[in-house]
């Protein structure tokens, strides 16, 4: 056995033939006696007709990867627009080089300069300038690109891939990319990971083309490339490779299918997430819509109170990119195990009792006012909902209904555009929740039930003791019956009721969840495909509420 | 002449991506000339791979500066262009 180690920047495990990527040579010669018009032509063809495949493959990365790898070959074209790399060709073109010598020579300077800066990720972009210049030799020296000479699918290997290589290359041929250098930050290993190729690189010299037409694995969580396994590590490979591929072919024919049980009930499937960055995994895994959008990183990261525009801009992208589909953002939720200094709150003997949450909220109408605003305005560009968190009296609803009629008056009055019907709705957290649902459900349009805190407030465990064991059961009847007593209100008073607790995600409560009738459920994106096919197993109408048993 | 501080929360800075769209940006304003610095070194907004070599990181405090050609729109611009990408 032969292991070579690199590191892993795209997952996956994958088998086969090493092939070892040629790139067609780029010969410069430099001439300086040239016709300076006759070289212009040619050089202004080169970056025209570059700058066109720079686009035409954008459109191609856009269909394959999305527009995020879409952006990038639109960055390369506006290389070929930049003024001083452009004018530092022109301006040897009119001292009599040759077109190629040109290009070559302000491509080297320009790297150049990216290579040298104090940043890793700047030092990675000289790549793209290499890459761009690279495109317009090959067109000045006629050099056709080459592809894989290969009929069988390959383990692609190379000294570096440009990512207009991995672009251009044809997928259905490559089976895992492994690179000499490279790092995590390389475009090519972000392509890896949309596209889903495992991908090691930063392999270094041990990896050479000597390897070329020998057979590997690749294992892109280790950063591992193996040659000829010992029958143990061979089994291990196998098993890995078998299950990927079933979990992967399981998940796959799961995109694009609606969240229905075999006898029609239809479930909501939502996502959780902690900012607006990870719309884009929600998207991926098909989420359907944001059931719990945690507020809190604005105030975790921050120093200071976040202000209204950074708190809409966040809220408005999330709302935006879900192009229309709900988002339910959760208000502030700190206090108990998330600490924020500039809040300034008393220390507390039992946090997760203590002031917390909307508790903090109704208490500082300020803080609260900044955030519902910011939340209104960007109700405007999408399907936002708000929701509150531990809630435990009627009152308290009433006071945050309040809250938002005032901001509401507040935005019209000052002409700012935003939705009146913004749904509203609370998060069942509490036993005194849960006992005031058939009251609670007649304020609002939705009930989110967080399993975690329910089954701490319900079962008096402290979830943030680890000692407690079997005695923390989020299974337990207690907490089960909780929520039946929640779903019987919620659907008495003609609502929904989702769980964005991680419960939602346990596929052994699902049919407890069915024979209750809950609505949504609100998981982590890289949970939504599993569940979405459990649920497309189940029948709603044979599910029963044993568990509820004692 | 107008101008503007901000300061940049994009842990990344202006890497190739929001260049190129600033770019883009900045070439809407053909009569303005706007000028992006940090520092004592400063790029044309329309120089894509000067701007880069600014080295503008998350947290470092640039300067906007519009002259010449309908100012006040321009930063205005220029202004929403960093709220929202930077």
């Amino acid at each position: 056995m032969n292991i070579v180690q690199g590191k892993g920047v795209s997952q996956g495990v994958a088998h086969g033939v090493i092939y070892f990527y040629h790139r067609p040579e780029s010969q410069v010669e430099a001439r300086h006696n040239c016709d300076p018009a006759e070289e212009q032509v040619r050089l202004n063809q080169a970056r025209e007709t570059a700058a066109q495949a720079l686009l035409d493959m954008a459109e191609a990365a856009r269909a394959q990867a999305g527009d995020s790898a879409a952006e990038l070959f639109e960055t390369h074209a506006m290389f070929l627009e930049d003024e001083d790399y452009t004018g530092a060709m022109d301006e040897l073109v009119a001292q009599g080089c040759n077109a190629e010598y040109a290009a070559q020579q302000a491509g080297e300077q320009f790297a150049a300069m990216l290579a040298e800066m104090d940043d890793d990720y700047m030092r990675a972009r000289a790549a793209d300038v290499k890459d761009v210049t690279g495109r317009v030799l090959n067109l000045l020296l006629g050099v056709v690109e080459g592809g894989i000479d290969s009929d069988e699918p390959v383990i692609l290997a190379a000294d570096d891939l440009a990512p207009s290589e991995t672009i251009q290359l044809d997928k259905s041929k490559i089976l895992a990319i492994a690179t000499q250098g490279g790092s995590g930050n390389s475009h090519t290993a972000i392509l890896a990971r949309t596209m889903g190729i495992p991908a090691v690189c930063g392999l270094g010299e041990a990896f050479n083309e000597s390897y070329h037409g020998k057979e590997a694995y690749i294992v892109g969580e280790t950063g591992q490339v193996i040659f000829d396994p010992d029958p143990e590590t061979l089994q291990s490979l196998e098993t890995r490779q078998a299950q990927q591929t079933e979990r992967q072919e399981l998940l796959r024919s799961m995109v694009g299918q609606e969240d229905v049980t075999l006898d029609g009930k239809k479930i909501k499937l939502y996502c959780n997430i902690g900012s607006p960055e990870d719309v884009s995994a929600v998207l991926a895994n098909d989420g359907q819509g944001v059931g719990l959008f945690r507020s809190e990183f604005l105030y975790l990261a921050a120093s200071d109170y976040p202000d209204e525009e950074a708190q809409f801009q966040a809220y408005k992208k999330a709302a935006v990119d879900m192009k229309g589909k709900r988002v339910i953002v959760r208000t502030l939720d700190i206090g108990a195990d998330k600490q924020v200094d500039y809040f300034d709150l008393n220390k507390e003997e039992n946090p997760a009792m203590g002031l917390r949450a909307i508790r903090i909220c109704l208490n500082r109408p300020e803080v609260f006012r900044t955030q519902l605003r910011a939340l209104y305005r960007a109700s405007a560009f999408g399907k936002i909902a708000i929701m509150f968190p531990m809630i435990a009296s009627v009152w308290e609803v009433k006071e945050c209904r309040r809250a938002c009629q005032k901001v509401m008056d507040e935005l019209s009055a000052e002409g700012i555009p935003f939705r009146e019907d913004t749904e509203l709705g609370i998060m069942i957290e509490t036993p005194a929740a849960v006992f005031m649902a058939p009251e609670l459900a007649k304020l609002v349009d939705f009930f989110s039930v967080g399993t975690n805190d329910l089954t701490q407030y319900t079962l008096a465990c402290d979830r943030q003791c680890n000692d407690l064991g079997k005695f923390f059961d989020p299974h337990h009847p207690a907490v089960l019956r909780a929520l039946k007593m929640a779903a019987d209100a919620a659907h008495e008073a003609g609502i929904w009721i989702g769980i964005c607790g991680e419960l939602g995600a346990d596929t052994a409560l699902l049919p407890t969840f069915l024979a209750m009738g809950i609505d949504e459920l609100s998981v982590s994106p890289t949970a939504v495909l599993p569940l979405r096919a459990a649920i497309r197993k189940s029948i709603a109408g044979t599910c029963d509420l044993e568990l509820l048993k004692g | 002449m107008k101008s503007f501080t901000y300061t940049i929360t994009d842990p990344v800075g202006i890497h190739a991506r929001p260049a190129g769209l600033l770019v883009k940006a900045a070439k809407a304003f053909a009569g303005a000339e706007i000028t992006v610095s940090k520092g004592d070194k400063s790029a044309k907004a329309t120089q894509l791979m000067k701007l880069m070599g600014l080295g503008v990181k998350g947290g470092d405090q640039i300067t906007v500066s519009v002259n010449g050609g309908d100012e006040e729109a321009a930063a205005a611009a220029m202004e929403d262009f960093f709220k929202n990408n930077l």
